[in-house]
């Protein structure tokens, strides 16, 4: 007899929907939090993509503690002084059902973790999760921080995070390759609620999402501002092996971002209330572990189901569609007394399913192509310079035609006609 | 644009905004002997709370109070066995709130 049919680790989006799932299928579920409550040590760039909460949470969005759905997504090429945006606005995606949301990790993984919790599972807060329990190769529960507190179970969910100490000591990792990562840097700025209103073209509760490309300097990554209530939250994301190796530290490269003429009047007399940090797995399906062991499965930042594509930036719904279909399977295997890794197969044929898996797979060579040179530093020179000479009234010079401007960038930026092709026909079929 | 008319924050105050529930054992800890060693010393520009530091004597200083547990410096680090990284006790170190 164990503990619990099931303990999850980590009560953030995948840990909260994977108990939410085993408890709502009869299962006794324990969720473990290191944190003092769920969201306390969690951040992220931004925005919460609400669809996949759907089948699990119905009219979800009229109780999700959000701070503003997303109307506007724009995304806006920089070089050092320069900025081409493009801006999409949509009402519809601030009605029912909506798309995407602002919202604060603490109060929203807070909440998902409350429906778990509403569900019959057992969420303990303040406690972490130091090993595993095995017998032989077999997971059978944790060690915990508490006093006498192992806890045992048929079947373990990870979902403890990048850095998943758990998933390594269960062997499901390869060695973790620091390329594979890039740290996560944000301020929130406190705004009044008219100024952001102002500032940004926005009423209500609907908001703005602007995500950068072309202002992490030599390290390759990108930035975002984004609105919450009355607040903004402004970040960036650099890959871990080049920020170690280029001598300036993120909060300068950050400095920079606000410093810039399209960004610094949007945050003028703003004060931060809050910086935070955290590392992200970037190169998605190529680094995913073994998600599957006897007794254990992996879930959400844990399994590297981070969707880090560039025009595609998401990685709280991965969480929470991956946590569910592992409780589901957790439940499954519970019920059919098989919690073997051949038992808990059902996790991967689910995920292989729904949209987890197939936009990994199909998405698997985006976040190599968006950390490149050319879309990093070639691409937003290049959309900056063409702007610049097509919308440089050069009188009495006449208008030198967009080709040959397209041509003159493309050579002041070293970049050759067949390489622009071969890497357009690439991104093409990343994309398509 | 000149950055004067948007005055950057100290280091110190950025920190400052930022909740750590401090625990007495370190969860993090730096073996300054083998960084000695290092000549890379990625740690001391990646790290989001800026912990590491020089010292005169060519090892690494180390203080785990204000960390955001975010594994950046164990990551970046050539040398094994120099960091020794774990969570902090149930309840402690960095607590988020507007994030």
């Amino acid at each position: 007899m164990t503990d619990f049919d099931v303990i999850v680790v980590g009560a953030g989006p995948a840990g909260a929907a994977a108990a939410l799932e085993a408890a709502r299928a009869g299962r006794s579920v324990c969720l473990l939090e290191r944190g003092p409550y769920p969201g306390s040590k969690n951040m992220y760039g931004g925005v919460v993509y609400g669809r996949v909460l759907d089948s699990l949470i119905p009219n979800w969005w009229e109780e999700a503690p959000i701070q503003r759905w997303v109307t506007r997504r724009s995304t806006m090429l920089m070089t050092g002084d320069q900025a081409v945006t493009v801006d999409y606005r949509c009402s519809s995606w601030g009605e029912a059902p909506y798309n995407g949301a602002t919202a604060f990790r603490p109060e929203f993984d807070a909440w998902l973790a409350s429906k778990a919790e509403a569900a019959g599972a057992v969420l303990i807060c303040s406690t972490t999760a130091t090993g595993l329990l095995r017998d032989g190769t077999r997971v059978v529960g944790v060690r915990t921080d508490r006093p006498d507190g192992d806890l045992t179970a048929q079947v373990v969910i990870c979902c403890d995070g990048v850095n998943s100490f758990l998933a390594k000591e269960a062997g499901l990792y390869p060695p973790s390759d620091p390329a594979n990562y890039t740290l996560g840097v944000k301020e929130t700025i406190l705004l009044p609620r008219e100024v952001i209103d102002e500032r940004f073209a926005v009423r209500g509760d609907h908001g703005v999402d602007i995500e950068i490309l072309g202002c992490t300097g030599e390290v390759p990554g990108g930035g975002f501002l984004y609105t919450n209530a009355e607040s903004l939250a402004v970040g960036l994301v650099l890959s871990l092996p080049k920020l170690a190796a280029c001598g300036r530290r993120p909060e300068e490269i950050l400095a920079e971002l606000k410093a810039h003429s399209a960004i610094a009047p949007l945050i003028e007399g703003g004060q931060v209330k809050e910086y935070s940090a955290h590392v992200i797995p970037e190169a998605g399906y190529k680094m995913m572990p073994e998600l599957i062991g006897d007794g254990i499965l992996v879930a959400g930042d844990a399994a590297a189901m981070c969707l880090a594509a560039g025009i595609w930036l998401e990685g709280v719904n991965f969480a929470i569609g991956s946590g569910a279909a592992a409780g589901q399977a957790a439940a499954r295997a519970v019920q059919r007394r098989d919690t073997s890794s051949a038992g808990l197969q059902d996790y991967r044929r689910r995920l292989d399913s729904n949209f987890v898996m197939s936009d990994h797979r199909k998405l698997r060579e985006a976040p190599h192509l968006v950390m490149s040179d050319l879309a990093q530093q070639q691409l937003p020179r290049i959309a900056c310079g063409v702007m610049e000479q097509l919308f440089t009234v050069t009188n009495p010079d006449p208008k030198p035609g967009l080709r040959k401007i397209i041509r003159g960038q493309m050579k002041l930026n070293n970049l050759k006609l067949r390489d622009a092709i071969s890497q357009g026909m690439k991104a093409l079929r990343t994309f398509g | 644009m000149s950055t004067d008319s948007y005055p950057e924050i100290s280091f110190e105050t950025r920190m400052s905004s930022v909740e750590f529930r401090v625990h007495e054992r370190a969860h993090i800890t730096v073996d300054s002997k083998i960084c000695a060693d290092c000549s890379t010393r990625g740690c001391i520009t990646a790290c989001p709370a800026n912990l590491f530091v020089s010292t005169a004597d060519g090892g690494i200083l180390f203080n785990y109070e204000l960390c955001f547990e975010c594994g950046t410096c164990y990551m970046v680090c050539n040398e094994e066995g120099a960091i020794s990284w774990s969570y902090p006790e149930g309840g402690h170190g960095v607590v988020f709130h507007s994030s």
